[in-house]
């Protein structure tokens, strides 16, 4: 649905973004992670149709956002950064105009607005002012407004900065249900918003792409070691000697008390692919301890993102992938 | 064209729920009554319009870019011009919509005149001639000025500067005749044949002339074609 084939742009001789490859297929997800000043913005901005690339060829729904702009425009619900929003005019107001522009009849978008105003939960604004709005609401506005038409690309540039943590987790579930229904590319530096929304993540960093896999992928594929923890009420040495004999276990280290002497939690880094909970467990009912815990533990995201931001150090196992 | 109505429709909404046009107009009919009464009540009263729709276009010079400073400035600061042009709509009809918005009201303004003209057919006997023919080219005047207070606009996010930047154009179109009257030959004739001030008295006179009329409707479309230019190179910055 949308291609982007070696696109470059340079704002002057900065370059925002150099040489982003990746495709996203019809009705997929993919989150777009980056810190400040990556190229996030610059790259949707691409897709929308509203600046040109400098080279490279960016195409959606077939078209190509250069040559066929209006077509490309014709397929897209897009959420700048900025809230875009007229104060001057109410809620109704606003979402009837950006439905005549996007080419919709009178019946569609009479139709369509109270559907919408429905699914962003605005009900109580559908006469205010969008100037009386809250951060929150403008917000889910846009997000309406990005929806209105059912464009079959989404292209929504950190939609939940600014809002507070109840209304994110609402707007979060809000986008979710969105995917399915449509190609959907999400913007952010929130992380665990990533792993929520998409099943396809772009990790971008000064302009470059550093990694695109599945969030639970990108966790084993950096990390080359697997990692379990577990919580075993028993002799804190004796319990370690054996979780260390286990076959496979390549270091055990204690990391945290729960509750009295001898109730620990172990982390234990195993052989990558490996899957030695059965054994571990095992062990420790062998040893007539108590198992109270025992869980397999993915690399977090946040790690994940430092490792591959980080400029000293990247590994070179994180060279750019392509479609998984 | 359809978009480019949708767009007209909604800045006229908005001219009339904001303050701006209200004001604008308010000060053009104060300015209005006043050269209206002071040339009624002057030594040798005519029964004509052109005693103040000639300070009329004068101040058309303020007020113009009053009316089109918010048009596309306020697009920008907003951020709503992005989705503006991401939606399946030309620069041109942007551009061209926004402008007709701002020529309703600065017709409807004018139009908040003709009290002024009632009162002189009901009072004396003018010239109908005249009368209709200062009109038109007063429209045109306000028409010509409403395209490069658009262009100022499209410069700026900054309404106000947009409209001081608007002002100084027309200033300077107005009155570079007076530059004129310092040259010589067909350097004079240029100037001359630019400032807007040559091509207006004609019609108060009720002379109708063609040159006078293509003139402003080129200045017309030399404005609001760059205005539609200095969109597009938006998308370049
Ligand atoms: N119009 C512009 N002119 C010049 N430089 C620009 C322009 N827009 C963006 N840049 C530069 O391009 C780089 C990428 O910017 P971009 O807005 O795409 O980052 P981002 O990933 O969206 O960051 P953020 O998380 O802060 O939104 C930045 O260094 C920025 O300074
Ligand atoms: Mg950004």
């Amino acid at each position: 649905m949308i291609e982007l084939d070696g696109v470059t742009k340079f704002f002057g001789n900065y370059p925002a973004i150099t040489d982003i490859t990746f495709r996203v297929e019809k009705g997929e997800a993919v989150g777009f992670l980056g810190p400040n000043g990556a190229g996030k913005s610059t790259t949707m901005k691409i897709i929308t149709a509203f600046i040109p690339p400098t080279s490279g060829n960016c195409t959606v729904a077939g078209y190509n956002v250069v040559t066929h702009s209006l077509d490309v425009r014709r397929h897209i619900g897009y959420l700048p950064e900025t809230v875009p929003l007229y104060t001057d005019m109410s809620v109704k107001d606003y979402l009837a105009f950006m439905g005549k522009i996007r080419g919709m009849s009178q019946q569609r978008i009479r139709a369509r607005i109270p559907e919408v105003i429905e699914t962003c939960r605005l009900q109580e604004y559908y006469n205010s002012y969008v100037s009386k709005l809250s951060k929150g609401f403008r917000q889910r506005v846009g997000i309406a407004q990005c929806i209105l038409h059912e464009p079959d690309v989404l292209v929504l540039d950190e939609p939940t900065i600014g809002i507070d943590p109840i209304q994110v987790v609402e707007t979060r579930n809000l986008i979710r249900g969105l995917g399915g229904d449509h190609t959907l590319i999400v913007s952010t530096h929130i992380l665990p918003e990533v792993s929520m929304i998409c099943e396809r993540v772009v990790i971008i960093h000064e302009g470059q792409i550093v990694a695109v896999d599945k969030p639970e992928n990108l966790a084993t594929r950096l990390r080359g070691v697997e990692r379990v923890e577990i919580d075993v009420r028993g002799p804190t040495k004796e319990v370690m000697a054996t979780l260390k004999d286990v076959e496979g276990v390549q270091a055990v280290e204690r990391k945290r008390t729960p509750a009295g002497e001898d109730f620990n939690t172990y982390e234990i880094e195993t052989v990558r692919g490996s899957d030695l909970r059965p054994q571990l467990a095992a062990a420790v009912v062998k040893g007539g301890w108590n198992l109270v815990r025992l869980q397999s533990m993915g690399m977090s995201l946040e790690e994940i993102f430092l490792r591959l931001t980080t400029t000293e150090d990247q590994p070179a196992a994180v060279a750019p992938a392509t479609t998984t | 064209m359809k978009n480019t109505f949708a767009i007209a429709w909604k800045e006229l909404k908005i001219y009339f729920t904001t303050p701006t046009a209200f004001v604008v107009g308010a000060m053009f009919l104060i300015y209005a009554g006043i050269t209206f009464v002071l040339s009624i009540t002057g030594r040798n009263p005519e029964a004509s319009v052109r005693s103040f729709i000639l300070p009329a276009s004068t101040f058309f010079i303020l007020i113009s870019p009053l009316l089109t400073m918010r048009l596309l400035a306020e697009e920008q600061k907003l951020g709503t011009l992005e989705l503006l042009l991401t939606s399946p709509v030309r620069d041109w009809e942007v551009v061209v919509g926004k402008y007709l918005a701002s020529l309703v009201i600065l017709i409807f303004t004018i139009s908040l005149t003709l009290y002024y003209v009632v009162m002189l057919y009901v009072f004396g006997n003018p010239d109908s001639g005249p009368v209709l023919s200062a009109y038109l080219g007063l429209i045109l005047y306000g028409a010509a000025a409403l395209a490069v207070g658009l262009l100022a606009s499209s410069l700026t996010a900054n309404q106000i500067v947009a409209a001081v930047m608007g002002t100084g154009t027309l200033l300077v179109l107005s009155f570079i005749d007076l530059v004129g009257t310092r040259l010589e030959g067909t350097a004079a004739d240029i100037v001359n044949s630019i400032s807007m001030r040559t091509h207006f008295p004609d019609f108060t006179r009720g002379v109708v002339d063609t040159s006078h009329i293509v003139y402003f409707v080129s200045m017309i479309a030399v404005f609001l074609f760059l205005t539609i230019r200095s969109v597009e190179t938006r998308r370049w910055r």
